[in-house]
Parts: structure tokens; sequence; C-alpha cells
């Protein structure tokens, strides 16, 4: 089925960057507005073709539309095309309505911001490209949105480039992402020489005649990439530096939609991973990782953005990991990154709302008690706070429970550890998220006189609000009747046969209870009962010191990649400077010197040229009387 | 007269004596061409060797060459070589001291190197077959057969030698031909230049030479007025031929200072 | 008498040709050394000529002389073109390509 309105979604959005970034500075007054507006027509669209898919039957509810033949050499056809399908309205849903609301934030967020419109700017263009991610109808097209997202975050990151480290921050994440995009154009290449198309049908297609090696090479190059857009472990090293962005950028990007086009593409490529099953495994196993990994980190983390990006790294983790699951597990985690975007992106919000109010101050130990200040925003949070922990009946309980129960019912040693493992952030994550609550909110006020916090304006409450009523609602929605699930199936595949269960589901909702609850207990002992210091303690633990250091990701990759490139680099110089230029110099002394020398014997007088014809002569009858002696 | 000195050449004996006594002085004349200092007398030394070479010529039995050698180059050649000496050459006599630091010796050493190697190559080279003499091929005239040569193997190289000549005929017509830059003076044009010259001292013309009563030639300057010799009456080309003559011999007695 | 002795001369004329070229400085006296050296090159030819028992080495003779006459008549225009530009004859007066 094809449709006309596919392009008014990408269009729209880019339209207003276009607008905005050509008309400069005459566009300060009303860019905002404008930005806003491209975005929530571009929502309007997406819901107008939601409600289209709705009304068809299973099968015919993906729409494709042809924009034009792109790339035409020999066999390789590729055709810029948009597809929508019941995978991509879930995203299209996702960024634009939760990108709307964060314009709408970022409109008092921003106010007092000299270049707010380019910060709207910024925004659209990140919109335009995530939408052409997600709507690309072959992994060529989803490339060139891949690396749209990926100029979009590198410049909002940079947005305050004045601050050098900012500016940092920013090369840091683009060069992160450079490698998976690596591995993304890699995957691309193998896709295309052994199978000969990079179309999702036309891979779909083929993908059961290409070898198991080749489909796991691909399955492989693709998780790279997911771990370098979705900051999964080894490329992780990025988001941390990333919420040097402004705070909306943090809870649009770097939580809710950017980081998680990895799981899209792990979701996307199922027919894939479906049919390299130890790629599948690879995918499960960098999951597991990096959901302990950002756990962990986040539980040492002082400064409140920081500590969510651990938290988004770990729940990405928790994604990747349902991915990494099969069929089983896809639907659990497209509910996670969904609920995840509703609940994250309220956190992130209100963050934003309570450095709004303290004077851009990120340290949480000098935040505490700022439940009477900001009541909206406490509660905002809060709610977030429950569903992320996994309480029910809120959004995260629906869909982490149901990954970890994916995990353990994988089967044998890799169903337990993976379940395992997964419980185990369960835990985690409800003491650092319990630790970020109490805090921020709870306890008496360590903050200096200086800060007067109070609750944000209406513009930046009123998504947070709407946020929190999905953080709330979501899970429960996605959940009933298995509804998502049944959405997702013919995209990602059916319900596998009913195996038997290592553990029900009533039994891993009670056990990841009881741990969220020992976090919880833990965190109320260590931070509500006791008294918190306003400067972090430095006699602590050697364990505590490398989380701090967020498990020394950045020294490893210094030692490993940084430090030998540096010493590459620097001998490569040297090589260039003595032996290259050398040479080069040196052919160019040789021809000047030996110049210099037959200079001597050009004298500009014909007879001594005479006289060295003679001596040729000379040589030639020379020679002859030799020859003939 | 030719015939009987062709008749000659041939016997062994007269060859031989022609030779001892012509081949010496050719060299001699060669090295004369060489070390005179004046261009004319290197032109008459030269004429020497071609004659003789001439001469070696027809006793070869090169009856047509050695005409052709007298009649092409001690005629024409050297007629050219003496016109253009009189047209430019005459007065560029070089002093032979060398301006090249140390190329004569060098020189005459890498020669005399070279002389000596040829030498002792055509001393020690065998010709591989004994001497033929050109009886047989002269049987029907020698510039018959020449010409037969000429007009059959060599057809297309004397094509090619009568274009070449005629292009060097051409060139040097297109080298000779002065292309003149500004319109000639005409008599009124140098009159003009004459007075508004730098002195009026030859406004009147220069002096004419030989004003003497014991020497009345072109050689002697004229006396100027304050009993000095006047360089100017002399002619240019005479000074450069270093063919002038002092003066002074011939003046009758040197002129009383008006004191007495 | 060994024709052969005429090489000879040929040889030291030769020689002598090549010192004139490379000692003197009037170009008019370089040129007659030149000629000097073709000339000694036509009595090797002629003397070759009777020994080998051909005319082919007296045709080669006149050729040269013909090619001779070319080139004096090409020098010789060359240096009448020079000296009426530079007033001298010298071949060291036109060493200006060194610089």
């Amino acid at each position: 089925m094809t449709s006309n309105s596919l392009v008014y979604l990408i269009a729209l959005p880019l339209f207003g960057a276009t607008v905005l970034l050509l008309a400069g500075r005459r566009s300060d007054k009303w860019g905002h507005i404008f930005g806003t507006l491209m975005s929530a027509s571009s929502f309007a669209v997406g819901v107008y073709l939601f409600i289209q898919m709705l009304g068809n039957s299973d099968g015919q509810r993906a729409m494709t539309q042809k924009l034009f033949n792109w790339i035409s050499v020999g066999s390789f056809q590729v055709d810029a095309g948009l597809l929508v399908d019941q995978l991509s309205i879930c995203f299209v849903l996702l960024i634009t309505g939760v990108g709307t609301l964060i314009h709408i934030y970022s409109i008092a967020y921003m106010s007092h911001d000299l270049d707010r419109r380019r910060f709207f700017a910024y925004l659209n263009f990140f919109i335009a490209a995530m939408l052409l991610l997600v709507l690309g109808d072959s992994y060529l097209n989803l490339y060139v949105g891949w690396e749209g997202v990926g100029l979009a975050s590198y410049l909002l990151i940079g947005f305050w480039n004045q601050k050098p480290t900012y500016a940092t921050a920013a090369k840091k994440a683009f060069v992160a992402n450079r490698v998976g995009d690596m591995g993304l154009s890699l995957a691309i290449m193998i896709a295309f020489a052994t199978l000969g198309t990079v179309s999702f049908d036309g891979v779909k297609e083929h993908a059961s005649h290409a070898s198991t090696g080749a489909l796991t090479a691909i399955g492989i190059m693709l998780l790279v990439a997911a771990t370098g857009k979705s900051a999964q472990f080894p490329l992780q090293a990025w988001l941390g530096d990333a919420m040097a962005g402004p705070t909306p950028v943090s809870a649009l990007i770097h939580a809710a939609t950017m980081v998680t086009a990895g799981v899209y593409l792990i979701t996307r490529s199922n027919f894939i991973f479906d049919l390299a099953p130890n790629a599948q495994l690879a995918v499960a196993v960098i999951g597991v990782i990096t959901l302990l990994f950002g756990a962990i980190i986040g539980m040492a983390k002082d400064d409140i953005k920081k500590a969510l990006a651990a938290s988004t790294m770990s729940q990405i983790g928790y994604m990747v990991l349902g991915a990494g699951l099969g069929p089983a597990g896809y639907a659990f985690a497209i509910m996670h990154l969904l609920t995840h975007g509703f609940f994250k992106a309220g956190m992130f919000l209100g963050a934003g709302s309570v450095m709004h109010g303290m004077n851009d101050e990120v340290n949480m130990r000098r935040y505490g008690g700022l439940r009477k200040f900001m009541p909206i925003t406490f509660a905002t949070f809060g709610l977030g706070y429950l569903a992320i922990i996994g309480v029910p009946p809120f959004a995260g309980f629906y869909s982490k429970d149901k990954i970890i129960e994916v995990a353990f019912n994988a089967g044998g040693i890799k169903g337990i550890t993976l379940g395992s493992a997964a419980l185990l952030g369960a835990m985690i994550t409800a003491f650092y998220m319990t630790r970020v609550v109490i805090l921020t909110f709870a306890g008496s006020k360590r903050w200096d006189d200086k800060a007067h916090p109070h609750e944000s304006p209406f513009l930046m409450w009123a998504p947070m609000v709407l946020l929190a009523f999905g953080s709330v609602a979501s899970g429960f929605f996605f959940s009933r009747g298995d509804s998502l699930k049944n959405w997702l199936e013919p995209v990602v595949g059916g319900h596998m046969a009913h195996e038997a269960e290592l553990l029900s589901p009533a039994v891993v909702s009670i056990l990841a209870l009881v741990l969220v609850v020992i976090g919880v207990g833990f965190a109320i002992i260590k931070y509500l009962l006791n008294e918190v210091p306003q400067v972090a303690p430095t006699d602590v633990t050697v364990f505590t010191k490398i989380a701090r250091r967020d498990l020394l990701q950045d020294d490893f990759n210094e030692a490993v990649f940084m430090r030998p490139g540096q010493a590459i680099t620097r001998g490569l110089q040297t090589a260039d400077t003595t032996l290259i230029d050398g040479a080069v110099r040196g052919v160019g002394r040789f021809a000047v010197g030996a110049g210099n020398i037959l200079r001597t014997t050009q004298t500009g007088f014909v007879r001594s040229y005479a006289l060295w014809i003679l001596v040729g002569a000379i040589g030639l009858v020379a020679t002859i009387w030799v020859v003939t002696l | 007269m030719m015939h009987q000195v062709i008749e000659i050449g041939r016997t062994q004996t007269p060859e031989a004596v022609l030779y001892w006594i012509l081949g010496p002085l050719a060299v001699l004349a060669a090295l004369g061409m060489v070390v005179v200092k004046k261009a004319v007398h290197s032109a008459i030394l030269l004429a020497w060797v071609m004659i003789s070479l001439a001469i070696f010529y027809i006793a070869q039995d090169a009856v047509f060459l050695g005409i052709v050698q007298v009649v092409v180059y001690t005629g024409a050649v050297m007629m050219l070589f003496l016109f253009i000496l009189m047209l430019v050459g005459v007065e560029s006599s070089e002093s032979l001291t060398e301006t090249i630091r140390g190329l004569r010796p060098i020189a005459i050493v890498a020669a005399l190197g070279f002389g000596g190697l040829l030498i002792s190559l055509i001393g020690h080279a065998t010709l591989g077959r004994s001497f033929v003499g050109l009886t047989d091929a002269n049987a029907g005239g020698n510039v018959q057969a020449l010409a037969g040569l000429l007009f059959s193997k060599y057809v297309w190289a004397f094509e090619v030698v009568s274009a070449l000549l005629i292009t060097a005929a051409l060139g040097a017509m297109v080298l000779a031909h002065n292309h003149r830059i500004i319109a000639r003076p005409t008599q009124r044009d140098l009159a003009t230049a004459r007075f508004r010259g730098t002195s009026l001292a030859k406004a009147a013309g220069l002096p004419g030479p030989g004003v003497y009563a014991l020497h009345n030639a072109v050689d002697v300057p004229a006396l100027l007025p304050d009993g000095t010799p006047a360089q100017a009456s002399i002619s240019a080309t005479l000074k450069a031929r270093g063919d002038v003559i002092d003066s002074r011999p011939f003046q009758l007695s040197t002129i009383e200072s008006e004191e007495e | 008498m060994n024709p052969a002795n005429y090489l000879y001369i040929s040889a030291l004329l030769f020689t002598i040709g090549a010192i004139g070229v490379v000692v003197r400085r009037n170009a008019i006296v370089i040129f007659m050394c030149v000629e000097l050296m073709l000339n000694a090159c036509n009595l090797a030819f002629v003397t070759f000529a009777r020994i080998n028992g051909n005319l082919d080495g007296q045709v080669v003779a006149f050729f040269t002389m013909v090619v001779a006459a070319c080139e004096v008549v090409v020098g010789l225009a060359i240096i009448v073109t020079i000296y009426r530009s530079r007033r001298s004859a010298s071949v060291d007066d036109a060493s200006l390509l060194k610089r």
C-alpha cells in the first residue's frame, strides 16, 4: 500500500530547520514558535497515518512511498523510499510526540538564550533526520538518517561550544559515533556483497539463502553500529559527556529517541539476527554488560544529569538485551523503549526544571528538600522514578519485568545468567534512582543562599505532566491484552511456541519487587537516614573511585586507543619530516648541488664546448683503439 | 698537361716524391693557418692547403674531385671567406692572449693526444684486403663513373643535398637581409647632427690625410694647427689593420714657440 | 709508396684543425679550421676509395663538399649578422647564454 503523505513527516521539520537556519537572526522573534509548529504538524501527520493504519487489517498496514531513484549503478539500485509499518509508527509517534513536548518545554527553558532560534533549527533538523532513520525503506536510507542524527547530536551537545569542554564532549560523541557508523557501513557493504540488495524487503527475502557466516558478520557489524549510537559497551563513553548539551537535548536525543536508534536497528534487522544465533547472543551479552555497567556508574554520580545518563545507558542495555532474545523479546524491547521514552524524558525535563530553579547547579549533593519548592516537578519526577524502578502498575513494571522474564526463559545457563544479571540490574536501578530522588527532593536543604528554588513556568511543567501521564499509563496500555506485541507481530515475527517457562511471570515480578525494595531500602538507609555531605567524600573504597571514573572507560580508551594513536601519529610525523621530507629535499639538494657543479662547465664560451667535443672524440677514438688492439 | 700529371701520379716513385714534398708543406701551411695572427693570412694559407689536397686527389685518381676542390673550395668558398673578411674581419684581428684561463694548454694536450691516438690507430689498423686501386673503377672515365653512381645509387642523397643547398642559399639571404628599424638618415639629417653635436670641431668635416711634403699618402695622419697629428684623418680600416705610419719622421722641423 | 700514408696527413690536418677551432677566437678563422677538418676527412675518403677500388668514397667526399659549402654560406651569414649587431667577430663576446 502506498501513501503520499509519508514525505510530509520528514519534510515539515526539515523545512522548519531550513527556514530557521537560512532566515538567521530575522527569525529570532518567531523561530521557536515556528519550529514547534513544524514539529507539532509532523506529529499530526503521524497521528493521521496511525489512524489510517488502525483502519487497515494486519497485513495491509505497512505503507510505502517512493520518492525518487537515488542510486542506479549497474546492479546496485537504490530508491529513496519511505516505509511506515507497525514498528516505524511507534517511533514516529514517540519522536514527534515527545519531540513536540520538548520543543514546547524548550521555549521556556531556552528563553534567556540568545541563540534559541538556532537551537530550534537544530531540534527540527534532528526530528527530520530521526524520522528519516526510522522511515527509510532500505539500510542506505536509514544510513542517511543515521548520519543526520549523529550530526544533530554533535551540533546540540556542542550547542554551548563557547565552553571548550562542551565542544570536546561534542567531538567525543561524534568520534564514538563514527566508530559505530563504520560498523553500519560495513554491514551495508556485506549485505550488498552477499545478498545483492540493501532494502529491508530484499534483505528479508534473501536472508534465508545466505550463509550463516555472512549473516553473523552482518549482525555483528549492525551490533557495532548499535553500540555506537546507543551508547552500549564498549562505545558507551560518550553519553555521560553528552550531558553538556542543553537539558531538553539530553531528554529528547540522549534519552528518548536517538540513543534508541540502535534498538530500532536491531529490531528492524530481526530477519538477520533470527538466522544468526551467535550475533543474537552477542547482542544479549552486550545488553547485559551495559545494563550493569550503566547501573554501577549511576550509583556513583553526583551530577544529576550524568546519573540519569548512566541510567539511560543501563535502560537501553535492557532494551538491547530484549532485542537480543529473539522474537520473544523484540516486542518488549520496543515496549521498554517507548515507556522509557516517556519516563526518562520526563525525568530529564524534571532535572532541567530543578537546574532551572537552582542556577544551573547540577551537583545533587547541593540540592536537598526541593519537594516543597517544586511540587509539580517533584510529582512528575517521582512518577517517572516509580516507573523506572518497576513498581506496579507504572510503565516500567510492565516492560522491564517482561524483559527479565524473557531472559530467564531463554533457556539453560544462558537464560539463568542473563536473567540474574537483569534482576541484579533492577536492584541497582532501584538503589541509584532512589538516591537521585532522595538527594534532590528529600532530606534537608544543602544549597547556599544564592539559590532561590522555584517552580518552573507553565510551558515547562506542562510537558512534564503529559510525560508523567505516559510514565504512569503507557505500560498498562501497551501490555493490556498484549496489544503492542500483537501490533508488532507482522514486523518482528510471531510468538514462539510456548516453551516450559523457567519462572512464571508472577514469580519474576515478586522476585524483582523484592530486590527493588532491598535496593530502595539501602538507598533510604544511606541517604535519608544519614547525613549527606555537601562535598563527595574522598575516603571511599577503590570500587567507588573506579565507579566515579565511569568504570575507567575513558582511561581505557586513552590508554588503548588515544595514547598509541598519538604515539603512532608522532612517529609518522617524525618519519614524514625526516624520511619523506628528507628524501624530497635531498632530491632537490642533490639536483641543486649537481647543478652547481655542472654549472662550472657551462662557461658560455663556444670554444670550451668545442673542447668538450674534442674530449668526447678522444674518448671515441681511444675506445676504438682499445677494441681493435 | 693535366693528363701528364695524372700519368705521373700513377707511377709509384713520382707519387712518393709528390707526397713527401706536398705533404709536409700542407701540414706546415695548416699549422701556420692556426698560428698566424691575421685572418687574411690564415685564409691564404688555407687556400694553399686546399690546393695541395686537390693535387693529392688527382694523384689518387680522383680527377673530378680534384677539379671540384679547386673550383668550389679554393675558388668559391675561399672567395667567400675573403669577402666576409673584407666586410667584417679586417679590423677584428685578435690578440693571441687567451681569455679562458687554462684552455689553451688543455686544448693542445687534448688535440695532441687525439692526433697521437688517431695516428697510432691508423698505424696498427689492418684493412683486411689487399690494395685494389681505381684502374678498373675508372675504366670508363672518372667523371662518367661518378655520375653513374650519383644518379643511380646515390640519387636520393643527391636530391636531398640539392634541397639543402637551396635552403642554405635562402637562409643566407634571410640572415644577411638588414631590417632597418629607423629611416636611413639623409644628408640634411647628417648635417644637422654635425652642427648640433657635442662640439663644433667636426662641423666642417674631417681633415684629409697625407698633407706632408715627404709622404703624401692615406696612411699618414694630417697635421693639426697646433702641430699634433690628426688621428681622425686616417681611415678606420687602415688603423685596424695597423697600416698607419707614424708621421713624426716626415715633419720638416719642430714648430718654434712665439717667444723667439 | 703505401697509399695509407695519405691517412697520416689526413689525421694531422684534422688534429691541427681541431686545435684551431678550440684555440682561435675569430669566428672566421674558426670556420676556416672547420673547413680544414672537413677537407682532412675528404682526403681520407678519397684514399679509402682508392684502397678499396670503388668510387663510393669519392661520392661521399663530393657530398661532404656540397654540405660544407652550405655550411659556409649559412655560417658566414650568421657571422655577418652577429657582427652587425655586436661589432665583433670574436666568439668569446657571444657568451651571453651563460647568464
